[in-house]
């Protein structure tokens, strides 16, 4: 039997992982930091066609793309003459686990069944969980989720618990831990143990089957409005749902820009055990959307099919106040009860549209399921009960972790632009492991693909930093 | 007493404080990583000592056992006032506040 001590299961980690993916990510790396990352999404030999079906086999996707009447014309009245893009919401909740996630199953649960798997684990305590849980359902396959879900007095975060009931509900086996990255470790020892198929949310199978979102929202546009849409807005957390829906508009020739937007939850460290229950947002938020941004390789994978910063034009962030009331302008004006978590872009395009004229559609490409413990209601008694003072106020005056402010007036949301040229200088600080250099012109294109710039752009970024370190 | 073929919560110390590993913040580290999975009893059990369980996909597991017949008591919480004052608010926005009842 194999030691099964923390430094000897990390130490096997790729070989453990070559064999829980079905992938050798050997074949993708390039001289240097470089890497093929085409190369790796065509891995799966599926087009988007494949893709769709695959979707239509677990009755996934083919959500409606909801026009926000209302909410339009509530943001039109703090915008300029003219201004106010029309609000479209691709009303994911509607998938049958309740979230875009079933997307980024259904593919990976497809590849599992198609190389003979037995079972399929994942490691998550978000909506992914209960989407693998649904699929593998479906396919007939035992299903394991991992989550992070109590902290060590074992006070679990409501929404996680619920994430685990749905996760038991679907057939799944659910393992729960108290806090730490260690639950890696634990990922490990029993995709060793099972032999099941690691259902990563990092894969090019996960990321492709998002692919299939980005190419409805394209289709229903033209559909629907007889052009495409004029901006996207994407919740970012580890960067796939940004990531596969960009590239699903790319796939249908569509050319709009994608914006990322997180709840700011600056200041809360992610590992830590006494701050883990001092978060309402346990995804969605900037603890994993800057890291995962400036350095997608942090996954379970040897690389990671999610490289946001490739694809987005702009970073914003809104605050859990923010969100929570937004959350019930969908409620009380749109008549949609759906998830805090997944609104977060929502709240980022009731700001984002008023900058856009009247006639532009902007989409928001996600809703979640809601109910107890996975609402607001739920998160915000829940905060109330762990000390972090609720009020009704100014949004922008609060601290994550001991204040949630809720907006007095719609007016006060305000989507707040992020540097994306201080993510893209730590994304080349991370590539580099901090020790920049001026590389070699097929690093260079690698790297101005990475953070979506052309290559002279990214030559005058780096020798600018590297001006500065002198 | 818990019976064989009972379903139960089974609690485990995966790591022990001076075991975590090097990232995790101080707070983290002055506590185990513990973990919990529910299965049936393979033998008879007292509450608070060692047991085994079959999971749901087959696997034997060891623990303590820390709970008979686990159920979720999560819910929508406390009342919380801000959310309806915040509702009847955006809907005064939306609709003037003279149409509110």
């Amino acid at each position: 039997m194999s030691d099964v001590s923390y430094q000897a299961v990390m130490g096997r980690k790729n070989q453990i992982m070559k064999a829980a993916v079905g992938l050798d990510y050997a074949q993708f790396e390039r001289e240097g930091i470089a890497f093929d990352y085409e190369s790796m999404m065509a891995s799966s030999n599926l087009n988007i066609g494949d893709v769709m079906d695959v979707m239509a086999s677990f009755n996934v996707g083919n959500t409606p793309l909801a026009e926000l009447k209302n909410i339009t014309a509530l943001a039109r009245r703090y915008a300029k003459s003219g201004f106010g893009a029309r609000i479209m919401v691709k009303d994911e909740a509607c998938n049958p686990s309740g979230s875009f996630k079933a997307r980024r199953a259904a593919l990976s649960v497809h590849i599992a069944k198609k190389l003979g798997y037995k079972g399929v684990i994942t490691a998550t305590s978000g909506n992914y969980g209960a989407a693998v849980a649904s699929c593998c359902a479906k396919a007939g396959l035992k299903c394991i989720v991992v989550q992070e879900c109590f902290d060590s007095g074992g006070k679990g975060q409501p929404e996680i618990i619920e994430k685990a009931r749905k996760c038991e509900a679907l057939g799944a086996e659910v393992i729960q831990l108290s806090v730490g990255p260690e639950l890696f470790y634990v990922f490990l020892r029993l995709l060793e143990q099972t032999g099941y198929f690691n259902a990563s949310l990092y894969t090019p199978f996960a990321i492709q089957g998002v692919e299939s979102l980005g190419y409805e929202i394209a289709l229903q546009c033209r559909a629907q409005f007889g052009k495409d849409p004029d901006m996207v807005v994407a919740t970012n957390a580890g960067g796939g749902n940004l990531t596969g829906t960009a590239r699903g508009l790319l796939q249908a020739g569509c050319k709009a820009p994608v914006v990322a937007a997180s709840v700011d939850l600056k200041g809360l460290h992610m590992a830590s055990d006494t701050q883990f229950n001092r978060k309402s947002f346990t995804t969605g938020h900037t603890g994993f959307g800057m890291p995962f941004t400036t350095w997608p390789d942090r996954s379970d994978v040897p690389r990671s099919a999610a490289r946001p910063l490739r694809y987005m034009q702009r970073y914003v962030t809104v605050t859990q106040g923010e969100v929570f009331y937004t959350t019930e302008m969908l409620a009380v004006l749109e008549g949609m009860e759906r998830g805090p978590a997944g609104n977060t872009s929502l709240t980022a395009a009731f700001s984002l549209a008023q900058e856009l004229p009247e006639d532009a559609i902007l989409v928001v490409q996600e809703t979640e399921y809601t109910g107890a413990g996975k609402h607001q209601n739920a998160q915000l008694a829940f905060a109330r009960e762990n000390g972090i003072e609720i009020k009704i106020g100014d949004p922008r005056v609060q601290t994550p972790g001991q204040t949630i402010v809720l907006p007095k007036d719609p007016k006060q949301i305000k989507a707040v632009e992020v540097d994306i040229n201080r993510l893209r200088r730590s994304f080349i600080n991370n590539a580099f492991v901090k020790d920049v250099r001026l590389p070699d012109e097929a690093t260079l294109a690698y790297l101005a693909a990475e953070i979506n710039l052309p290559v002279e752009g990214t030559r005058a970024l780096i020798e600018n930093m590297l001006e500065e370190s002198k | 007493m818990s019976k064989k073929g009972d379903w139960v919560l089974l609690q485990n110390i995966i790591l022990k404080p001076d075991q975590r590993a090097p990232q995790v913040p101080e707070d983290t580290k002055q506590v185990p990583l513990i973990q919990w999975v529910k299965g049936w009893l393979t033998q008879d059990a007292q509450m608070g000592q060692e047991a085994s369980a079959t999971t749901r996909t087959g696997r034997v597991i060891k623990g303590t056992l820390v709970e008979e017949a686990p159920a979720y008591h999560h819910s929508f919480g406390q009342f919380i006032p801000e959310l309806l004052q915040v509702q009847e608010s955006i809907k005064a926005a939306m609709w003037g506040e003279e149409e509110q009842a």
